[in-house]
């Protein structure tokens, strides 16, 4: 294979593994903080991406679709936030998974009765349409090249937060004693529905932008969500660093495996054989990736240590 | 107790009058809901096993189930065609019998549970959940990208397979089978409970501290659970391919998972008769409103939240109260 | 001197930059009641962990009747004949009283991987069970559930599991804990013939339970034994004395 073609390849990888972290760092603030596990967060990903659809179809205007899709996540989020998430803070996790079950349900199918069963369309704007030209030869889309860039500066973006801001030692400090938080006085009720709806913001901003590159349709969000799911468990649940690398990890091992892997058998196979099984053993790739980790490390790399 | 055996009393009656009464009067569709309903249900006591006596939240029990329903469909489309399976070292023939299809959808599931749930039980919490779930995940796209038995598209199976001494392809008679499975695999369940088994995994749920201070190894106990709890999945997984004469890789769909946890729930987790509850309710609901509202899952998914978050024993907890502590 | 049945051997746990550890040796005596005191944060939940099992020591050793069990888990050590009660209550709260004595005479005495029979009816461990709960005096709740016990109750209940283990030594967390003037009394004097049958290492910070009981105290400041002795022992040793009360004399 040659190098241009790998190098696609691993931007790919890089690419997806961005838009995974961004999708992975509000699952695991969420549960870090609230220690809630929420099964609704690919739904919050396929509301971002409709409201971006939905708008920039009205109005022609990328940059409204995104900030659209922000504030609906955003405001979906705080929502069932302060409806339903926050009966579920002091219960068992089998409950969580399932009223969080039950919210994917009532949102997919929300979203099927108000915008029909077919995809919609959300188009890559001109001005970040087409390929650019990289070091070595290599032609990318200006897009994905802006995705990863996106994804980047929201990691950078969400470290100062953590680290450098009020709310982030607020989050800090509530990852690791919730009960002396509140005895402090800091108003648990109020970081919960805004952890919660900046986790959602970025699920809907990483449906926005992948919708331009996929297409808009319910149920989007589940696929995405178990991705992003396989990430902090690599990553340990909780720590945002985790999530970068596990995305990383993720991403360059799924998009590199689904090329590599056939490549391989067919030096020893025939081509059809060898696309066949070379595709079928990429697709586990991830899993057995997560379960490598899980045996060596139980809660993840840079998880909580038991 | 009192009520809930009364209950249970109830629903076995009812999964045996409607179908008689369905065969009588002709007919043959409802005889098949209540079929599906029973194998669906059958699903459910098989997860019951892990994660209501257990406590393990198992989302990719769909592994298994798929498992169960792949095991069928391989066996029986290399009968169709003629095809052995495999000619060495062994001479490996497809069947279309029953007993033997089911024989080899238990010990496929009950691999494959020993295997996930051996590294899985290593986890705990979370990760014990999203683990399971990635498993789940793993085998359904290793068969969406498999083509030799269908990939995406599914295997149709074109003739019911054999039982014997019984018309397969008479409903009544199919339910018949299936009937007596699903009360096997109850009564054998509602002495598993009561075993000296099923004291130390219930109490290993709710004290692994005490189990292993007594001597006990919670992480074995669950494992065994686990792997009966696949094996009695799986077997459903077969029924349900049998049912529909098809297989498809959304028999290993994240979707199914938690569907069979959702009947559990609905129906009252732990119960025996929880998964039958929730099962019937599930496809009552899905004939019903189905046929009401293309959208139904919405009322699903409201009916569902309601039940976690208030009424959190299901529908035998609501009617029948707290369970009694012993027998 | 007879052996001891009980030991721990220079037992030495860090975490981190905390010694919660150090080298700690003790012993525990055939019909003695050995009680460990010392003030919060001296490391006595470590140590118990690591004497049942929960947690591996970094160095040194842990000896049950002669025996080395300290690779074993804890398990095996419940097997071999140690008993241990909580200081919270570690039981199966939606069970019976009855279930959770039988559960403690399943894990010492059969295997758990029995699927067909009944467990309650199992003649063995129902008589074993019953037995323990006749001692501890909470017969007539055999089928209460156990979430509905007094607080008091609950620590008989975790008494009477340990007892149906048969074990060869009792290790204690605290088993006066929450119990009003009258419980304790009753407790302590159980204890006090039960040490015949099974000598207790006691964690306890009821000192009146501890001077009336124990044969032998050793007390544990920051992660090390400071003294081992009898009750005057250890009332005038003056280390104790500024362990506990600052300078004075």
């Amino acid at each position: 294979m040659s190098f241009i073609l790998f190098a696609e390849q691993v931007l790919n990888g890089l690419q997806l593994g961005v838009m995974l972290f961004v999708m992975a760092a509000g699952l695991t603030l969420v549960f870090g903080v609230m220690g809630l596990i929420n099964l609704a967060h690919g739904s919050l990903y396929m509301v971002g991406a409709f409201a971006a659809a939905a708008v920039a179809g009205l109005t022609g205007s990328f940059v409204l679709a995104l900030v659209a899709a922000l504030a609906a996540a955003a405001a979906a989020g705080a929502l069932v936030e302060m409806l339903v998430i926050r009966r579920l803070y002091n219960r068992d996790h089998l409950d969580q998974v399932l009223a969080t079950f039950a919210l994917i349900l009532i949102f997919s199918e929300g979203t099927r009765w108000i915008f029909g069963s077919f995809p919609l369309f959300l188009n890559i704007p001109d001005y970040l349409s087409g390929p650019v030209t990289l070091p070595g030869g290599i032609q990318y889309p200006l897009y994905r090249l802006t995705l990863i860039a996106i994804g980047l500066a929201i990691a950078g973006g969400l470290f100062l937060l953590i680290s450098r801001t009020r709310l982030g030692i607020q989050i800090r400090a509530g990852e690791n004693d919730r009960e002396m938080i509140a005895a402090l006085g800091v108003d648990i009720s109020k970081l919960y529905t805004i952890v919660f709806a900046l986790g959602a913001a970025l699920a809907g901003l990483a449906g926005a932008l992948v919708g331009a590159i996929q297409s808009v349709q319910v149920g989007m969000g589940e696929p995405v969500l178990i991705l992003a799911f396989v990430v902090i468990v690599i990553g340990g649940i909780g720590s945002i660093k985790g999530a970068l690398i596990g995305a990383i990890l993720v991403g360059l091992t799924d998009t590199l495996g689904g090329v590599l892997l056939p490549e391989l058998f067919k030096t020893f196979m025939d081509n059809a054989a060898a696309s066949s099984i070379g595709s079928a053993l990429a697709s586990m790739l991830i899993y057995i990736l997560m379960a490598c980790v899980l045996i060596v490390k139980p809660t993840g790399l840079f998880g909580a240590r038991t | 107790m009192k009520r809930e055996t009364i209950l249970n009393a109830v629903m076995v009656l009812g999964l045996f009058i409607v179908p008689l009464w369905a065969w009588i009067a002709d007919e043959p569709f409802i005889i098949t809901l209540t079929t599906k309903a029973a194998i669906l249900a059958l699903a459910g006591v098989g997860l019951n096993i892990a994660l209501g006596i257990g406590g393990l939240v198992s989302f990719g029990h769909a592994a298994f189930f798929g498992l169960g329903g792949y095991a069928m469909g391989i066996l029986a489309s290399h009968a169709q065609s003629y095809a052995p399976i495999m000619e060495s070292p062994f001479l490996i023939e497809g069947t279309k019998s029953m007993p033997v299809i089911w024989l080899a959808a238990i010990i496929t599931s009950g691999l494959a549970a020993l295997a996930i749930g051996a590294l899985s039980l290593r986890t705990t919490g979370v990760y014990f959940i999203m683990i399971t779930l990635a498993f789940g995940q793993m085998l359904y796209f290793f068969t969406i990208s498999w083509p030799a038995y269908g990939g995406e598209d599914g295997l149709p199976i074109y003739v019911r397979n054999g039982f014997p001494g019984v018309n397969t392809l008479d409903p009544i008679q199919f339910y018949g089978v299936v009937f007596v499975i699903l009360m096997a695999a109850l009564f054998f369940t509602a002495r598993l409970i009561k075993s000296p088994f099923g004291l130390a995994l219930n109490a290993a749920r709710q004290s692994s501290e005490r189990v292993e201070t007594v001597g006990i190894n919670p992480y074995r106990l669950r494992l065994m659970a686990f792997v009966i709890s696949g094996m009695i999945t799986g077997l459903a997984g077969a029924l349900f391919a049998d049912l529909n004469r098809f297989v498809s890789p959304t028999m290993f769909s994240w979707q199914i998972s938690g569907e069979i946890m959702v009947f559990i729930i609905i129906g009252g987790v732990g119960r025996l008769f929880g998964p039958v509850v929730g099962a019937v309710l599930f496809i009552l609901l899905e004939h019903i409103l189905g046929g009401l509202s293309d959208y139904w899952h919405i009322y699903l998914g409201v009916l569902l939240l309601l039940i976690v978050l208030f009424a959190r024993g299901g529908v035998i907890g609501t009617l029948a109260g707290r369970e009694a502590s012993h027998d | 001197m007879t052996d001891p049945v009980l030991e721990v051997r220079g037992i030495t746990k860090a975490f981190g930059a905390v010694h919660a550890s150090k080298n700690i040796t003790l012993d525990l005596r055939p019909g003695e009641i050995h009680a460990l005191i010392g003030p919060n944060g001296a490391g006595k939940s470590t140590l118990i962990k690591q004497i049942s099992g929960g947690l591996r020591p970094d160095a040194g050793s842990v000896w049950l009747n002669g025996e080395d069990v300290t690779p074993l888990p804890t398990p095996l050590r419940a097997r071999k004949g140690l008993g241990r009660t909580f200081q919270i209550s570690a039981l199966a709260m939606e069970d019976s009283v009855l279930q959770n004595a039988v559960l403690g005479a399943l894990g010492a005495h059969a295997s758990p991987f029995q699927f067909f029979t009944k467990a309650l009816s199992q003649k063995d461990l129902r008589d074993r069970a019953e037995q323990a709960l006749d001692r501890v005096g909470l017969s007539a709740h055999a089928d209460t559930r156990t979430s509905e016990l007094s607080h008091g109750q609950r620590r008989q209940l975790e008494v009477a599991v340990a007892l149906t283990l048969s074990p060869t030594a009792f290790v204690m967390d605290e088993p006066m804990a929450g119990l009003g003037a009258e419980g304790s009394q009753t407790l302590t004097t159980f204890l006090d013939t039960l040490r015949h049958e099974a000598p207790i290492l006691l964690v306890e910070h009821d000192m009146d339970a501890v001077f009336a009981l124990a044969d032998r105290i050793s007390v544990l400041v920051y992660g090390e034994v400071i003294a081992t002795g009898t009750v005057d022992d250890i009332r005038q040793n003056p280390k104790v004395r500024e362990a506990y009360l600052g300078e004075e004399a």
